[in-house]
């Protein structure tokens, strides 16, 4: 496959399943169960996003200046800081800690 | 609340997420072109793929693999995709009838205008914290993505911004709103040691999904849920988590 192939079969599949979800009846989303559950789902997902995002390197793991930084946001978002102050505080601990070498 | 400051926070909640997600989209466009997209292949991605983890699960293939590695790319994207179907279950009674509507507000459906739109008290605040979210980081993303493409090889190793660590502090800020209850966070500890156990057994984009199990085994039987608390309802919810931005609108 090319790779402009391979961008579009994967844009469409990607936009085709956002797109099934809105053909589901809603009905099904009205017992406590499956809102309970599809609630859970979101934290499940995105809790899973974060460690990818902080330790995944590929198919193993890799522990790096994300780590620290990762540490530093979640202290500030108990501190209850602004997203966009916490965001740029991530990102500044990481490059600082590899600009002075002490994290890779 | 009166019905004026409720679609206040619910402007200022998608502007506060819309404007922090999309800058980042720069270091997907740095991203991509590091992994052999041209500056076009990185604005198609944000303009139609639009959704962050599904784009970087496939630049990150890519990166690996080279477009021999086309159909593991196409399978993490689409893994990592699942969950926007599961967003619009969600989203679509907010969004209501109208097949042009649905179809837009579809392409709009990710982790963030979600998010803020759930975290709205009345239907008219869900409706304004949707399409304003969606619509900001549409538009930012793809600019963001244009430039960082661009500014690729200016910048070199994007790593040394940072802008790595802003995309888990990112995903980090969405969640931590919803940890208010015992559930939830046994979700989201359990989640994140299935994923950390799960990274170095399974291709890239399923351990994600398999920490999805995790909410499956403890929200059908309700594990762990408040003993004769109320149920959570989709809409007009008394315990949804406020705007995913800096817990302000709890005040």
């Amino acid at each position: 496959m090319s790779i402009w192939q391979i961008i579009i079969v994967a844009s469409i599949a990607v936009l085709a399943i956002k797109l099934a979800g809105y053909l589901v009846p809603e009905q099904v989303l009205q017992t406590p169960t499956a809102a309970r559950t599809a609630n859970l789902v979101t934290v499940a997902l995105l809790s899973a996003l974060i460690v990818v995002q902080t330790i995944g390197s590929g198919q193993g793991i890799l522990v790096d200046a994300r780590l620290p930084a990762i540490v530093v946001a979640a202290g500030l978002f108990a501190l209850r800081v602004p997203f966009i102050l916490v965001i740029v505080a991530a990102a500044a601990t990481a490059a600082a800690l590899r600009a002075l070498g002490w994290a890779a | 609340m009166s019905a004026a400051s409720e679609r206040r926070e619910a402007w200022r909640a998608s502007w506060a997420v819309g404007l922090a997600v999309a800058a980042y989209g720069i270091s997907f466009g740095a991203l991509a072109v590091a992994s052999g997209l041209d500056v076009w292949q990185a604005s198609v991605l944000s303009a139609v793929m639009f959704s962050g983890g599904s784009q970087f699960a496939l630049i990150g293939v890519l990166a690996a693999g080279g477009a021999a590695s086309g159909p593991a790319a196409i399978a993490g994207a689409t893994l990592l995709g699942l969950r926007n179907g599961l967003y619009a279950v969600r989203v679509s009674p907010i969004v209501g009838p109208g097949w042009a509507k649905r179809l837009l507000a579809g392409h709009l459906t990710i982790d963030e205008s979600t998010a803020v739109a759930t975290a709205q008290p009345t239907l008219e605040s869900q409706r304004i914290g949707f399409w304003a979210t969606g619509a900001i980081i549409w538009v930012g993303w793809n600019l963001m993505t244009l430039a960082g493409a661009l500014l690729g090889d200016l910048l070199g190793d994007v790593s040394a911004y940072g802008l790595d660590a802003a995309a888990a502090a990112a995903f980090l800020g969405l969640v931590w709103p919803r940890l208010r209850a015992l559930q939830p966070i046994a979700v989201a500890v359990g989640a994140a040691v299935v994923t950390t156990l799960t990274i170095p057994l399974l291709p890239p984009g399923l351990p994600v999904l398999v920490a999805a199990v995790v909410a499956l085994v403890v929200g059908i039987p309700d594990l762990l849920g408040r003993p004769g608390g109320p149920e959570p309802q989709l809409v007009h919810h008394d315990d949804v988590p406020p705007a995913p931005d800096s817990g302000e609108s709890e005040r």
